[in-house]
């Protein structure tokens, strides 16, 4: 039953990515924009939630809880202080100001606190589980159970409340949203919100999971993260939660068969037979420019 | 034939420019720690020229050029530390392997646009890493030993070849068809300009010098390893384009020239150097996000006075 | 009568479940002044993306001097001798005036990229061929003045004029232009009527042309063909269009025929 527990460890490192891709795809549906600090946010997320297990002792819990709020603040801070006076720019120069601020992110941790990794604490225990016949670790059934719990959330937030029919309307046509009286910059930084403490939670989990984290932990991440969201179609939400799992699942059977120094190269891989086949992913829309 | 003369008296510029650092290097009174500078600031150079044709001129957004350099760098080091033929030989190999690179990887994705187009081509320079760090042939991940053969008179003639052979294509009906394309794709589309075929020969152009700039710079280093060319150096190249200005050929020259000098006095501390490269980079893009010049060149400032006062 | 040049026979395209256009048959001959008109939505722009290859057609034909079009490239119909205009400006805006009349002169010259990279005599005898070529377009549009303005400081009646002289010089036989006059005042858009007539003579031209204008089209054109919620609905001349109650219909409310 080797390839069960394989399949139930790409799931888990998968609805990591997932929860990643999700704010990846949230912002590209609103602002159009690759959000390259995402990836950091969720660095950043991960040494909170170290801080707050290792030196300030509280639970798994309350520390996710605490990583989410601060991403939250965080990402809105990134996209009022450079994003948000990017609006009308080229895409180009949008999409270079978040190379720049996740350089920056990065670049700060480094000079603040070194570039050495830490080493998260095992605040919860991990045992091996016997299902039919295969051993599956308790962590991945953990961070199994959070990912799909947040994305429930996530997506009774977006289909349910204000604040999500809101979204919806901005990521369909801003100018009639404005129009119709929704404020679109709060939407907007709602959205960043969102999708940040998503990562924020994300980066706590793969700290519990992968047990090192560095200032540069969120760079490769945050590239499967956007790869998942192009997979499953960028700027849908179910798109981005199937795209995360598949992505981890392929990935888990590459290293399996035993090339994992090829593994990121799989993950590339996909991202182009995507883009040039289908780009507008399993469950996007087809666009066209009009002339 | 005016231009022609101007064309002269830079050449001019340049040789008396080489002359000069050429003697000092021989005589001493510039030492090793400088001359490796100008070394590796006529390979920033050179990437910056060659990316500037494919983002500048053509406006195809490519963020993957590292990935050209790599298969330069590893191809002319295989030419000169494997078969042990000469050095010229290895630059020209490198710039052809390149070149085939990016005839492969162009013409799949040169037909995505924007974003998606960015995405790919990071995707596939980290692909041609992922290969080199996976052959043992050429030491994997360990990286691979280079003699040292490249001199100031390689590195300062590769840097003005390129420089002459994008300003040159640049300067033709060619290069307007890829300012076309950068300036309205449909359009350029609707005038009988074959907008696929041009892309993809921008994009073979610049990885041919991207391929060149990489021989140059791996028989500089006497080692080389994948890691030199991750997604952070694509950046690197990128940030010289970017804030010399998209479309200015002297302005991607004078970011790389300046940014040169500013990371090798930051050598040591190469975060702060990343925190004044990204601050300034995000600055730039909300401030001035033209670049430092713009569309112009540094030679559109001196024709001022004859050109000005016919406004429509 | 003359040639038939263009024969556009059942022509229809589906975005998604959308019928956008359905049906159409247009026929042109040789030296005609043609004029296709619509209200707002009725599909006119969709038939040119079509025509000029922007959007494959999912039924029907178009055959242009005996070849068969469908599912070409821009490019290539514009090699094949169709060029247009657009209805919102799409002037290359960094480059200058000359340099937008250059881009379209494109296959005028045939020296290669080494030629040009290298600055062989090919290269300096291709470039002055284009440069003429490119000024004697631009004099017959009164633009020869701004020949080293970048486009996107020209007023927007020299926006208009440029596009039509970059269109030229794509060395059509049929010329397909986009709301020409949209957005000019009458006095320029009767000196732009001149000039479309004078051009047709000067160039052997073939001219279908999009306008909402309505006395403007009456004014010029032979024949007019008029598209209605995506499908013909008339065809014929001004006299005739200006009686066929579908087109009242079509328009009523719209704009007053008179």
């Amino acid at each position: 039953m080797e390839w069960l527990q394989q399949l139930v460890n790409g799931i888990s490192i998968g609805s990591i990515y997932a929860l990643i891709a999700l704010g990846y795809t949230m912002v590209y549906g609103i602002i159009k924009l690759i959000n390259f600090a995402h990836g950091d946010v969720f660095m950043i997320g991960a040494f909170i939630g170290f801080w707050a297990i290792s030196r300030w002792d509280i639970g798994f819990l309350p520390a996710l809880l605490l990583a989410m709020v601060i991403c939250a603040v965080l990402g809105v801070i990134i996209e009022r202080v450079a994003y948000k006076r990017l609006r009308n720019s080229t895409r180009i120069a949008a999409l270079i100001t978040a190379i720049g601020v996740s350089l920056l992110i990065e670049n700060l941790m480094i000079f603040f606190r070194g570039a050495q990794s830490a080493v998260y604490p095992a605040t919860i225990e991990n045992k091996a589980i016997n299902v039919f016949g295969a051993q599956i670790s308790s962590l991945s059934l953990l961070i199994l159970g959070v990912s799909i719990f947040l994305m429930l959330l996530l997506q009774f937030i977006v289909h349910k409340t204000k604040i999500g029919k809101a979204m919806r309307a901005v990521s369909h046509d801003a100018e009639a949203a404005k129009l119709m009286g929704i404020n679109v910059d709060n939407t907007i930084s709602a959205t960043f919100a969102i999708g940040s403490a998503l990562a924020g939670a994300a980066g706590v989990i793969f700290g519990l999971y992968y047990t090192r984290i560095d200032p540069l932990m969120g760079i490769v991440p945050g590239i499967k993260a956007f790869i998942a969201a192009v997979l499953g179609g960028i700027g849908s939400i179910p798109g981005a939660m199937v795209g995360g799992m598949l992505l981890g699942v392929v990935e888990t059977f590459v290293s399996a068969m035993g090339f994992s120094s090829w593994r990121d190269a799989a993950a590339f891989l996909i991202l182009i037979i995507i883009l040039i086949f289908k780009p507008s992913g399993l469950f996007g829309k087809n666009t066209r420019e009009k002339v | 034939m005016k231009k022609s003369k101007a064309f002269w008296a830079y050449v001019a510029i340049a040789i008396i420019v080489y002359a000069v650092v050429q003697f000092s290097m021989s005589s001493g009174m510039i030492g090793s720690y400088y001359s490796n500078m100008l070394i590796i600031m006529c390979v920033n150079v050179m990437l910056a020229v060659s990316l500037h044709l494919i983002i500048g001129i053509t406006g195809q957004f490519s963020i993957g050029h590292a990935g050209f350099m790599a298969v330069g760098a590893y191809m002319s080091a295989i030419v000169t530390m494997k078969f042990d033929l000469p050095f010229i030989v290895a630059i020209v190999a490198a710039g052809c392997v390149a070149l085939l690179a990016g005839l492969l990887i162009g013409i799949p994705t040169l037909r995505l646009r924007g974003d998606y187009l960015a995405i790919a081509t990071l995707g596939f320079a980290e692909i041609i890493r992922i290969v080199i760090l996976n052959v043992d042939y050429v030491g994997g991940a360990a990286g691979m030993t280079v003699s040292r053969q490249t001199t100031w008179t390689y590195a300062f003639f590769a840097m003005l070849i390129t420089i002459i052979v994008i300003a040159n294509y640049t300067k033709s009906r060619h290069g307007r068809a890829c300012i076309a394309i950068r300036e309205d794709e449909i359009a350029a589309d609707a005038m009988g300009i074959n907008t696929t075929y041009y892309k993809v020969v921008a994009f073979a152009i610049g990885a041919f010098f991207a391929g060149v700039a990489g021989a140059i710079f791996s028989h500089q280093l006497f080692f080389i390893q994948p890691t030199s060319f991750g997604f952070l150096k694509s950046f690197d190249i990128l940030i010289y384009v970017v804030l010399g200005g998209l479309g200015s050929l002297s302005g991607s020259v004078l970011a790389a020239v300046l940014l040169t000098i500013v990371s090798t006095y930051l050598a040591e501390f190469p975060e702060t150097r990343m925190i004044i490269y990204s601050l300034v980079l995000i600055l730039v893009m909300l401030y001035r996000p033209t670049g430092l010049l713009g569309t112009k060149e540094i030679t559109d400032f001196f024709k001022f006075g004859k050109k000005g006062g016919k406004n429509v | 009568m003359t040639n038939l040049l263009l024969n556009v026979a059942h022509l229809g395209i589906q975005f998604g479940g959308l019928k956008a256009v359905q049906n159409v048959d247009i026929q042109l001959y040789d030296g005609e002044l043609i004029g296709l008109i619509g209200p707002n939505g009725a599909g006119k722009t969709t038939t040119f993306n079509m025509l000029t290859g922007v959007y494959a057609p999912t039924e029907g034909t178009i055959t242009f001097q005996g070849k068969t079009l469908n599912g070409l490239d821009p490019y290539k119909v514009t090699q094949s001798g169709i060029s247009r205009t657009f209805q919102n400006i799409r002037l290359f805006k960094e480059l200058t005036v000359l340099e937008n009349v250059e881009v379209a002169n494109h296959s005028l010259a045939t020296h290669g990229i080494f030629a040009s990279i290298l600055r062989l005599p090919s290269f300096f005898t291709g470039e002055k061929k284009m440069e003429q070529q490119s000024l004697a377009f631009l004099k017959i549009f009164g633009l020869d003045v701004y020949k080293d303005e970048l486009a996107k400081n020209l007023p927007y009646g020299m926006q208009r004029r440029l596009e039509i002289a970059r269109a030229l010089a794509a060395n059509p036989k049929l010329l397909l232009l986009d709301e020409p006059a949209a957005g000019m005042n009458p006095q320029e858009t009767h000196e732009l009527m001149e000039l479309i007539a004078f051009i047709r003579k000067e160039f052997n031209l073939t001219i279908l042309l999009i306008e909402h204008d309505m006395s403007l089209v009456m004014g010029i054109c032979e024949r007019i063909y008029v598209l209605d919620h995506g499908q013909l609905i008339a065809n014929g001349t001004p006299e005739e269009i200006r009686q066929n109650p579908k087109v009242i219909e079509a328009y009523l409310g719209e704009e007053v025929v008179d």
